[in-house]
């Protein structure tokens, strides 16, 4: 079983749903890039060989018990590090398009700034990366009714190649967006006052899948996350908690 | 005018009976049908009685009865689909929760199995 025995200990959590074309290649890789840090790939329910491909590669798995969706996938991954005591957990997607080549900046980062957050963003230098137009407008949107919020800009907001140390762990376990978590978690850390950096990285074309956002369904992701946004913004629960507190939003 | 109430009280006739036969089936938990009978014996009641119709039409200074009527019955509809909205989303983070914890305790368990293999 994968346990966090070290001050400076890394789990690298994978979400993945029907990923066998690319999981195997994405755990070689972070093994290659970072062979101390234990690797955790959360099956959501496949109905692929997932989870074959994935301890074949080397990687622990946790299977969920029925499909729960990203935000629901990777808060289990928090919650299995925040009780095996990992100081440090990065999340990879299991579709190829995070290269485990930046895993040990992000971890340099989060170990050397103090901050909770560390994102991979494709935007901070140009470095190739392409994304599609709709998903682009999209990210400047974000941008811009982020940066209020935040107080500072943030580059690359729909990244989910994101590092998070255990003050986050212990607010992420009990609060943690289900659907499109990734802005979200954003205000999430904000009303704790937590602090984020960016790192640049860069992001392939997915190897294998598409994404979930269609072009007709952007407009229901940006819709949702908006009201996320600002549902998190108004939550009661967060102006009674001071930083550093920690405590239990909801779930166990 | 009658015919519209005779239709209501027959349509709350129907939800009554089958509401009560949900609840003796155990199709349905005590609780949550508490709101279908109340819903079912209020559409009854007003469909019988004209005089309280009336008077409640008057109160809310609608035009006439048979709106009057419509907008009271989807008035207590809209407040139990939203009641039912919060039910749903609670279950659906309680079942989210339980999920995540069968999934860390099952993996912890085959953990234990393989170190004692």
């Amino acid at each position: 079983m994968i346990r966090g025995s070290h001050p400076n200990s890394l789990l690298v959590i994978i979400p993945a749903f029907n990923e066998e074309g690319a999981v195997g290649q994405v755990v070689e890789g972070i093994r290659r890039w970072v062979p101390d840090a234990a690797v955790l790939v959360i099956d959501d329910c496949s109905t692929d060989s997932t989870i074959a491909v994935a301890r074949a590669a080397g990687a622990d798995v946790l299977p969920l018990p029925h499909h729960l969706g990203l935000g629901g996938c990777v808060q289990a991954g928090y919650k299995l590090a925040w009780e095996t005591g990992f100081q440090y957990v990065i999340r990879v997607d299991g579709d190829g398009q995070h290269d485990p080549c930046d895993i040990p900046r992000i971890l340099e980062r989060l170990q050397n700034s103090g901050c909770e957050m560390v994102i991979g963003s494709r935007w901070i230098e140009s470095n190739g990366s392409r994304t599609g137009p709709v998903r682009s407008l999209g990210i400047r949107f974000f941008r811009a009714v982020l940066r209020p919020i935040l107080g500072k800009p943030v580059c690359d907001p729909t990244s989910g190649f994101v590092g998070v140390n255990r003050r986050a762990l212990e607010v992420f376990k009990s609060s943690f967006p289900l659907e499109y978590p990734e802005i979200e978690a954003l205000v999430v850390l904000q009303r704790r006052r937590f602090r984020f950096e960016e790192v640049p990285v860069k992001m392939h074309p997915r190897v294998t899948g598409r994404s979930s956002i269609t072009t007709l369904r952007s407009f229901y992701y940006i819709a949702h996350v908006l009201l996320g946004v600002f549902v998190n913004i108004l939550k009661y629960e967060h102006r009674r908690r001071l930083p550093g507190t920690g405590g239990s939003a909801k779930g166990d | 005018m009658d015919r519209l109430l005779t239709v209501t009280t027959a349509i709350s006739i129907v939800l009554l009976v089958t509401v009560l036969f949900s609840v003796r089936r155990a199709h349905i938990r005590a609780e949550y049908s508490m709101t279908w009978l109340f819903l079912s014996a209020a559409m009854l009641v007003l469909s019988r009685s004209r005089g309280l119709l009336d008077y409640l039409r008057r109160a809310a200074g609608l035009p006439d009865t048979p709106l009057a009527l419509f907008l009271i019955i989807s008035a207590v509809f809209l407040i139990m689909f939203f009641r039912f909205s919060i039910i749903v989303s609670r279950l659906r983070d309680n079942n989210i929760a339980l999920a995540q914890r069968l999934a860390i305790l099952e993996y912890r368990l085959h953990s234990l199995d393989d170190h004692e293999k």
